[in-house]
C-alpha cells in the first residue's frame, strides 16, 4: 500500500510540475488519491469488515475496520472534487483568455 | 481612572461625527472633556499626597495572572495632570489650528486616542498594560506625525518615530517581562516595593532591555534623531509629544523604575552618562538651526537629556530637581510650540532670523511666549529659575555641574531666539502681514501655561509640597518632603544662575558671528545614527526584495519545488532522525487481489504520466480512481468505494467536457529537465510511503474511534459508523463540506458567466 502511496505522489508532482495545465490537473488528482490512501492506511487496514453494525447487535465489533478515517477521507474525496472542478474551470478560461496552456507563460499578471 | 480612559477613546472614535455635526466649534467643546478630567485628577491630590495611591482594575488575563490594573500614585498623578491639562489647550488650538484641513476630524480623533495612550502608560500598574499602552502611543504618535501623508517627508519621519519607539517597545516588552520574572509579579506597585529585586541575577539583563526601550522613547542619544524629525507633525501635536507627552514616557519609565533601579551598577554607569550626552549633543546641535520648530525640538532633546541625566545620579535632590524641571520644561516648551504655530499660522514664516516686530500685531500671542521664554531662560522669579537652580544643585560632580551650566546657557539663548525675538525689534517682512490677533483658541494655551510657568515659581513652597513632593516620594520609593523656595540666600547655585543670565547673553550677542562654524558642525553630525537609521533601512529593503525575487519568482513549479523541499528537509531529516524507516512490514497478509489492483494503479498511473495523448491520460485517471475504489472495497469501506466511483465518473465526464476546449498536448519541457523533475518527484514519493508506513504503526493517542462505535447505536441510532459520523457526530464538518462544494460550484458557474460576458465584451 506504502509504494502505492509514494508512487502516486511521485506521479502526481512529477505532472504537476509540467508547464501543461491539463497535466497538472491530472497530476492534483493523482496527489488526492494518493492522500486519501495515506490516511485510509494510517487508519489501519483492516480486510473485508466494513464499520457497519449488526442487524441484531447495538455495539460494533472491534474487529471492524475504523470508521474515523474513511468518514474523513469521504470528505476529502467530495472536496478534492470540487477543488478539481474549480481549478478545471479556471485553466479553462485562463486559456480562453490568454490563449495559452502554458503554465510558465502566466508567470505575470500583466501579460 | 477607567472612566477617565473610556471616555477619552470613546470621544476618540466620536471625533469624526462631533467635528461634522458641531462644525469649527467643536474642538473647543471636545476640549472640556481633558479639562474635566484634569479637575478630577486635581480633586485626587489630597488623598495622593496623603500617601493613599488610587487603585482601580478588573481581572483581564487571569490565566496568566495578569489583571488590568491602574495605580495612581504622586508620579503618576503628576503626569496625568500634565496629560490632560496641557491636552485640553492642545485640542481647543487643533481646532483653530487645522480650521482649514479637510482632515482635522481624523487628526482630533488620533490626538484623544493618543491622550488615552498616553494616560494609560502613566496610569497602568500592571506591565503587560504599560506595554499595550506604550505601543498604542508609538502607533498613534505615528498618526500624528504622519497627518500630512501627502507629503513624502511627513510619512518618512512618521514611519523613523514609529520604527524606533516601536522597535524600542519590543526591548521594552521583553525588559518587563524579565522583570516579572525576576520579581515574580507583573505589578509594578509591587515590584518597586521589592528591594531585593536589584540582587537578583536577571536583573542586569532587565534593566538593559528596559533602558534601551525608555532611551528610545526618550529620544536619548543615539535614538535622538527620530525626534527633530518628528517635528513634521502639524504643531499642536509637535506641543503635545515634545512638552508632556510620549517623549515623557521614557522618563516616567525611568523614574518609575528608580526605587529599585538606581542604586544598581549599570544604571548609574548608563543613565547619567547618556542623558548627559544627549543634553550635549541637543544643545550643540540646536545652535545650528534656524527653524523656529526645529530649534524648539533640539531643546527637547536638550531636555529630556537633562532629566534622563538627573534621574541617573540616583540622589534625592537630582530627584527633586528631574521632577521640577519636568514641570516647568512641559510648561515652557508647550507654550513655546503653540507659539511657533500661531507664528508660522499667520505669518507664514519659519525662521527666526526673519522674525521680528510681531509684538504689535500678535499682542497676546507675544505675552505668552515671553513668559514663557522667561521661564525657559530661568529668570527669578519664575518656576524655571527653580528648575534650574535644583538643576545646580544636584551637580555633586563636576561634569555634571559643567554640563548643566552649559545646558542653562544654551535654554537661555533658544529662549531668547524663539520667545522673544520674534516680537522684538522692528518689524520684518514676511509672506502674510498679521493684521490681527490670532484666535482665543491659539492664544489661551501660551498665555496661560506661560502664565502659570512665572506663577509657580511665586508659589513654589505650596507646590512643592502638594504636588511635586508626593511624585517624588514615588520616585524615591520612600517619604520625601520636598521645600522649594525661589530665595536660598546667596550660595554658589544662584551665583552660578546669575552667570548662566550673563553668559546667555553674551552667547546670544555673538551667536550670528558663530553660526556658520555651528552650521558646519551640524553637517558633521548628520552622519550619525540617523545615516545608520537610512541604512538599515535600505538594506531591511534590499534584503526583502532579493528574498522575494527568488521566492515569489511567479513561475507555479518554483513555488511548487520550494514547497517540495521544505517539506524533504523537514520532514526527512526528522523522520531519518526519529526511528530507522521500517524496510519490510506486513501489514496484512497480501492476497492475489492486492496483486491485481496494485498492479493496475502502477500501469494505469505510468500511463496518465507518460501518455502522449490527452483521452489516454484521462482513461487513465480514471482507471487508478476505479482502482482505488476496489481498494477501499476490499478494505471495509464499501460507503468511500461507492463515493469514489460516483465522484470518478463524474470527473472524467468533466474533463472530456472541457479537453475539447483545450489544445493537444505538446511537449515543452526538454529530457533534462524531465529528468531533473523525476528526482523531488520520486523523493517526495519515497518519503510518502515511508511516512505510511511509520503513521501505521505510530500511535500517539487512543484513537476516538472507539468511541463513535460504542455510541453510534446507542446515542443516534444509526448501524453505519461511518454515516453516523458524518451526518451527527461531525455534522457541522459536513456542513462545512457542502459550503465548500457549494462555494466552488457558485465559482465555476461565475467563471462561466464571466465567459459570456467576456466574449460579448471588446476583448
Amino acid at each position: 500500500m506504502s509504494i502505492i502511496v509514494g508512487l502516486l505522489y511521485a506521479a502526481g508532482i512529477f505532472l504537476m510540475q509540467r508547464r501543461n495545465m491539463v497535466k497538472f490537473l491530472i497530476g492534483l488528482a493523482l496527489l488526492s488519491h494518493g492522500a486519501n490512501l495515506l490516511i485510509f492506511t494510517a487508519g489501519g487496514l483492516t480486510r473485508g469488515h466494513p464499520p457497519i453494525i449488526a442487524e441484531d447487535a447495538t455495539l460494533a465489533d472491534p474487529l471492524q475496520a475504523d470508521p474515523l478515517p474513511q468518514a474523513l477521507i469521504l470528505t476529502a474525496i467530495v472536496i478534492s472534487f470540487a477543488v478539481l472542478a474549480f481549478a478545471l474551470i479556471l485553466f479553462l478560461r485562463a486559456y480562453q483568455t490568454t490563449k495559452t496552456d502554458d503554465l510558465h507563460d502566466l508567470r505575470s499578471t500583466d501579460a | 481612572m477607567m472612566f477617565a480612559l473610556t471616555a477619552l477613546v470613546l470621544a476618540g472614535f466620536a471625533a469624526p461625527w462631533l467635528c461634522r455635526a458641531w462644525g469649527p466649534r467643536a474642538a473647543g467643546r471636545m476640549a472640556l472633556l481633558p479639562a474635566a478630567l484634569f479637575v478630577w485628577f486635581l480633586a485626587q491630590l489630597p488623598a495622593v499626597r496623603a500617601g493613599d495611591a488610587l487603585v482601580q482594575g478588573f481581572a483581564w488575563l487571569p490565566g496568566l495572572g495578569f489583571d488590568f490594573t491602574l495605580y495612581l500614585d504622586g508620579l503618576a498623578l503628576l503626569f496625568a495632570l500634565l496629560i490632560t491639562g496641557i491636552g485640553t489647550f492642545v485640542v481647543w488650538y487643533s481646532g483653530a489650528y487645522l480650521k482649514e484641513d479637510p482632515a482635522s476630524h481624523r487628526f482630533i480623533a488620533v490626538l484623544f486616542l493618543f491622550m488615552a495612550s498616553m494616560l494609560g502608560v502613566v496610569l497602568a500598574d500592571n506591565v503587560i498594560v504599560l506595554f499595550v499602552f506604550w505601543e498604542l502611543t508609538s502607533f498613534t504618535s505615528y498618526l500624528l506625525i504622519g497627518h500630512h501623508h501627502e507629503d513624502d517627508s511627513s510619512r518618512k519621519s512618521a514611519l523613523q518615530a514609529l520604527l524606533v519607539t516601536g522597535l524600542g517597545g519590543l526591548f521594552l516588552l521583553a525588559g518587563l517581562i524579565l522583570l516579572g520574572l525576576a520579581g515574580d509579579s507583573y505589578d509594578l506597585s509591587v515590584l518597586m516595593e521589592n528591594k531585593a529585586l536589584a540582587e537578583h541575577p536577571l536583573f542586569p539583563a532587565a534593566l538593559g532591555l528596559l533602558l534601551v526601550g525608555a532611551f528610545t522613547k526618550s529620544a536619548q542619544f543615539p535614538f535622538h534623531f527620530w525626534l527633530p524629525n518628528a517635528m513634521a507633525a502639524p504643531t499642536p501635536a509637535s506641543a503635545y509629544l515634545h512638552s508632556s507627552t510620549m517623549v515623557k514616557a521614557g522618563v516616567y519609565l525611568l523614574a518609575r523604575l528608580h526605587p529599585v533601579a538606581s542604586e544598581s551598577a549599570l544604571w548609574l554607569a548608563v543613565v547619567p552618562v547618556v542623558g548627559a550626552a544627549t543634553l550635549g549633543i541637543g544643545a550643540c546641535m540646536a545652535y545650528g538651526q534656524t527653524i523656529l520648530k526645529r530649534l524648539l525640538a533640539y531643546t527637547t532633546v536638550a531636555a529630556l537629556g537633562a532629566m534622563v541625566m538627573l534621574l541617573g545620579l540616583g540622589v534625592e535632590g537630582a530627584a527633586k530637581a528631574a521632577m521640577t524641571f519636568l514641570l516647568a520644561h512641559a510648561l515652557y516648551k508647550a507654550s513655546l510650540f503653540l507659539v511657533a504655530g500661531i507664528i508660522d499660522h499667520e505669518t507664514g514664516e519659519k525662521d527666526v532670523r526673519r522674525l521680528g516686530g510681531l509684538r504689535t500685531h500678535l499682542p497676546w500671542t507675544a505675552c505668552g511666549a515671553g513668559l514663557a521664554a522667561v521661564s525657559m531662560m530661568g529668570v527669578p522669579p519664575t518656576f524655571g529659575f527653580l528648575g534650574k537652580e535644583l538643576l545646580y544643585a544636584a551637580g555633586e560632580w563636576p561634569w555634571v555641574f559643567a554640563v548643566s551650566v552649559l545646558a542653562g546657557v544654551f535654554f537661555f539663548v533658544v529662549a531668547a531666539l524663539t520667545g522673544l525675538k520674534p516680537f522684538l525689534g522692528a518689524v520684518q517682512p514676511t509672506p502674510h502681514t498679521p493684521h490681527h490677533e490670532a484666535p482665543v483658541a491659539l492664544w489661551a494655551g501660551p498665555v496661560v501655561m506661560g502664565a502659570l510657568g512665572v506663577l509657580f515659581g511665586l508659589v513654589a513652597p505650596a507646590l512643592g509640597h502638594h504636588l511635586i513632593g508626593p511624585a517624588v516620594t514615588s520616585v524615591l520609593g520612600q517619604p520625601a518632603e520636598v521645600k522649594l523656595a525661589l530665595w536660598h540666600g546667596w550660595n554658589k547655585e544662584l551665583m552660578w544662575s546669575l552667570a548662566t543670565l550673563a553668559m546667555g547673553g553674551a552667547a546670544l550677542a555673538l551667536l550670528p558671528r558663530i553660526r556658520p562654524a555651528l552650521e558646519r558642525l551640524a553637517a558633521v553630525t548628520a552622519w550619525g545614527p540617523d545615516r545608520a537609521y537610512q541604512g538599515a533601512l535600505a538594506l531591511l529593503n534590499a534584503v526583502a526584495k532579493g528574498q522575494t525575487r527568488i521566492l515569489q519568482s511567479g513561475s507555479l513549479r518554483t513555488y511548487l519545488e520550494i514547497t517540495l523541499l521544505f517539506v524533504l528537509a523537514t520532514g526527512g531529516t526528522w523522520m531519518l532522525r526519529s526511528q530507522p524507516v521500517p524496510v519490510a512490514h506486513a501489514e496484512t497478509s497480501i492476497t492475489m487481489s492486492d496483486v491485481v489492483i496494485v498492479t493496475l494503479i502502477l500501469v494505469a498511473t505510468l500511463g496518465a504520466v507518460f501518455s502522449p495523448s490527452r483521452m489516454a491520460a484521462i482513461a487513465s485517471l480514471g482507471v487508478v480512481g476505479y482502482a482505488v475504489a476496489l481498494l477501499f472495497v476490499l478494505y471495509g469501506a464499501p460507503d468511500l468505494a461507492m463515493t469514489q466511483l460516483v465522484i470518478e465518473t463524474l470527473t472524467v465526464i468533466l474533463f472530456v467536457l472541457a479537453f475539447h476546449r483545450l489544445p493537444p498536448f505538446t511537449r515543452r519541457s526538454s529530457a533534462r529537465l524531465q529528468l531533473l523533475d523525476i528526482l523531488p518527484a520520486a523523493l517526495v514519493g519515497i518519503f510518502m510511503a515511508a511516512l505510511t508506513l511509520a503513521a501505521n504503526r505510530a500511535n500517539f493517542a487512543e484513537p476516538i474511534s472507539g468511541f463513535f462505535a460504542e455510541h453510534s447505536w446507542k446515542s443516534a441510532y444509526g448501524k453505519n459508523i461511518v454515516n453516523v459520523i458524518l451526518v451527527d457526530f461531525r455534522a457541522l464538518d459536513t456542513l462545512g463540506e457542502i459550503t465548500v462544494l457549494a462555494v466552488a460550484g457558485l465559482g465555476v458557474i461565475a467563471l462561466l458567466k464571466l465567459r459570456l460576458v467576456g466574449k460579448g465584451g471588446p476583448s
